[in-house]
């Protein structure tokens, strides 16, 4: 089992968020995060899956969805050749005293704290899926009451990996 | 056991008696288990029918009907069965076998994504994994689809899933689904509220819907429209809701309805539209029924309710809970005025038609043939200028009156009727179609005969497709297009083929004779009714 981000640039239409999701649902493939927004050009979404299966699996899945109308086009984006980000909000149990312990936690990775109730706070952190993963790791101890994560984004680096699309 | 064992043992908990449906090498581990039970079977001559079929039994009992078909077509014919019963809100269990979970998305021979293509006429759906999911995933289906806003559900199950072995079998008592809790008791408040303007309206007047039978709330509505004599109109999936001659009763509203229904709908002063969508053909403008009236709107889908007018009263709940909590509530209404006033509109507003004597006239013989038949008798009205026809001159008694006002799918009333006359086979049930909506489903008589299911069936005979050709009529100024029906068989020689009898009736003379030998004997009969190609509804 491995794991591959493929960015789509894909005609901004309705409906074809959910063919996307009908071909991973149809055809019984992973998908761990999807994420979708709209480009510089408002007729085009850039949307980035994180899809896992053997070489096989993603081969189909690459070739499945370049065959999809609306999807103009698709790569993969190489963890070496790419930058990934991703933006979680956790919402943590936090009475006065412990506030200072989280706040020191948050501050090493340039984490910020965007909302601070008598019991709770809100921490808001943007990196990659390591980063992320060794914050939620660090604040064991600490109650979760609520994440919310947005899946992964990605570009590719450099201007050799830009993709235009010719809407004309 | 086996998952198809399983599944045989759910269908005999949850009562079911009959399946209709179309074997194929995916399904065959299900019509394998099938045969040590007492479940009747049924082979239908296309799928599409079987989910017709199912809907006939469901309307008759109350019960989600039942069909069971192959993957691949076999799956993809019934979905426009499945639509319909979602457009009526019909309950319906669709059991489809499935190709080997292992090869599910490779695009095998006759695989098809079932589930996905469904989704949008299901009310759920569920493609099963597990042989020990089963007890729990039917005892589901048969909840979701028979409560709240009723509709069809889909269970794909893969071939291997039928023939792994099931460990521990124990059909649920209960379901608990965290998610899905329709709401049946009405608010109390709003009740209040509507009892309020009830007791300030000078013209009330209850619209009932399909929900109002499906829920079983026709005593109900009625002996509350009875005690506080409240005039009552219907959409057409509500005809039935109470008899057609009764007093209070001003028959279908809509663009195909009386326009003295209508008519009362603009006139009165407080509106309880109940277990009605307010749809397009039922209600043309949204705003009318809104304007210068206060709009009680009572239905247990809450996505209803505002969804095409805003009602003044929202309430949401089943209706047959909602009549009892009305009826218990002590207030008086003075209508006498107001239901004059509609006998009025109906002496002047009633439709006057000149049938040509050369030919059956179908409105008379409507009226003639539901007087005639046995007074619970199940009418099943086919689409196209005959549903029209039926629903404004069929007279409906304690009997039933069946149609798809939803979906509007031509062929269906030969399989529902035959679904009817399965689910009570001591009642009279009659088809009555047009030769394009006939043609539809004519290879159903063979499973009439097969499997000794007596239904009764008038094809009112012009030779087009009446309904689009009286479109054409008066939108393309008699530019008929693709709407002549020649070619059609010789409905005697078929149904001989078929050993069915047959009858025809040529013009209104001996009309109640012909009628009266037709409904004579439990026997399938048909009947062929000549009517002029040109007449309009």
């Amino acid at each position: 089992m491995q794991k591959k981000v493929f960015q789509l640039l894909v005609i901004n239409t309705s409906g074809v968020l959910s063919r996307i999701a009908g071909l991973f649902a149809r055809r019984g493939y992973n998908v761990e995060s999807i994420t979708a927004g709209v480009t510089a050009d408002p007729r085009i979404t850039r949307i980035t899956i994180v899809a896992s299966g053997d070489d096989e699996i993603l081969e189909q899945i690459e070739k499945q969805l370049a065959k999809l109308e609306d999807v103009r086009n698709i790569k993969e984006l190489e963890p070496d050749k790419s930058v990934f980000r991703e933006l979680i909000m956790i919402k943590v149990r936090a009475a006065a005293e412990q506030r200072q312990s989280i706040i020191a936690v948050a501050d090493i990775f340039r984490a910020k704290i965007i909302d601070v109730a008598p019991e709770s706070l809100i921490i808001e952190l943007t990196g990659n899926q390591q980063k992320i993963d060794a914050f939620i790791d660090l604040l064991e101890g600490h109650e979760i009451l609520e994440q919310a994560r947005t899946g992964i984004a990605g570009l590719g680096r450099g201007t050799e990996s830009v993709v235009q699309i010719d809407m004309v | 056991m086996i998952g198809a064992d399983a599944i045989v043992k759910c269908l005999e908990a949850e009562g079911v008696t009959t399946v209709f449906g179309y074997p194929g090498v995916a399904i065959c581990p299900f019509y394998n288990s099938i045969l040590e039970s007492d479940i009747r079977t049924i082979l239908i001559r296309t799928e599409q029918n079987a989910a017709h079929a199912a809907s006939g039994v469901s309307r008759i009992t109350g019960r989600p009907g039942v069909c069971a078909v192959t993957s691949g077509p076999g799956a993809t014919n019934v979905i426009t069965g499945i639509a319909t019963a979602f457009a009526d809100s019909i309950p319906l269990i669709c059991i489809t076998g499935q190709v080997n979970s292992e090869l599910l998305g490779s695009d095998v021979f006759q695989e098809a994504d079932i589930t996905g293509a469904v989704e949008s006429f299901v009310k759920y759906s569920y493609l099963v994994k597990d042989a020990n999911e089963i007890p729990r995933i039917v005892k589901e289906a048969f909840h979701i689809a028979n409560t709240g806003r009723k509709g069809p559900v889909l269970i794909d199950v893969p071939i291997d899933v039928q023939n792994a072995s099931v460990t521990r079998f124990k059909y649920p008592e209960s379901v608990s689904l965290r998610t899905y809790k329709p709401t049946v008791k009405g608010n109390m408040v709003q009740i209040k509220k509507v009892v309020r303007e009830l007791e300030k309206a000078k013209r009330p007047l209850i619209c009932a819907g399909g929900g109002v039978l499906l829920g079983g709330a026709e005593k109900e509505l009625c002996s509350f429209a009875e005690k506080h004599q409240i005039p009552v109109v219907s959409t057409m999936m509500g005809i039935g809701v109470m008899p057609t001659d009764h007093p209070l009763y001003f028959r279908m509203v809509g663009n195909n309805g009386k326009a003295y229904a209508n008519r009362a709908m603009n006139e009165s002063d407080l509106l309880i539209m109940v277990g009605a969508r307010v749809a397009d053909r039922a209600v043309n403008q949204p705003d009318m029924i809104t304007r210068n009236k206060v709009l009680v709107h009572i239905d247990v889908d809450p996505a209803e309710i505002g969804k095409n007018a805003g009602p003044t009263i929202p309430l949401v709940g089943d209706a047959k809970h909602i009549f009892e909590d009305l009826e218990k509530e002590e207030f008086s209404c003075s209508t006498q005025e107001w239901i004059e006033t509609l006998k009025n509109f109906r002496r002047t507003l009633a439709t006057k038609r000149k049938p040509d004597p050369a030919y059956v006239d179908p409105a008379a013989f409507i009226m003639r043939l539901t007087e005639r038949m046995e007074e619970d008798g199940i009418y099943v009205a086919d689409v196209g200028q005959n549903q029209i026809w039926s629903c404004g001159y069929a007279k409906v008694r304690k009997g039933k009156f069946m149609t798809t006002g939803g979906m509007g799918t031509m062929g269906y009333s030969i399989p529902a009727a035959m679904g009817a006359k399965v689910a009570a086979p001591k009642r009279q049930v009659v088809a009555v179609c047009g030769d394009g909506s006939f043609q539809m489903s004519m290879m159903e008589l063979a499973t009439m005969c097969q499997h000794d299911i007596p239904v009764k069936i008038v094809v009112l005979k012009n030779n087009y497709l009446g309904m689009v050709r009286q479109y054409q009529h008066f939108t393309y100024k008699d530019n008929y297009s693709v709407v002549d029906l020649s070619g059609s068989p010789d409905l005697e020689k078929l149904s001989s083929a078929y050993g069915i009898p047959f009858l025809r009736l040529e013009n209104m003379e001996k009309c109640d004779e012909t009628i009266d030998a037709f409904l004579k004997d439990d026997v399938s009969m048909l009947l062929e009714c000549i009517i002029d190609p040109m007449d309009l509804v």
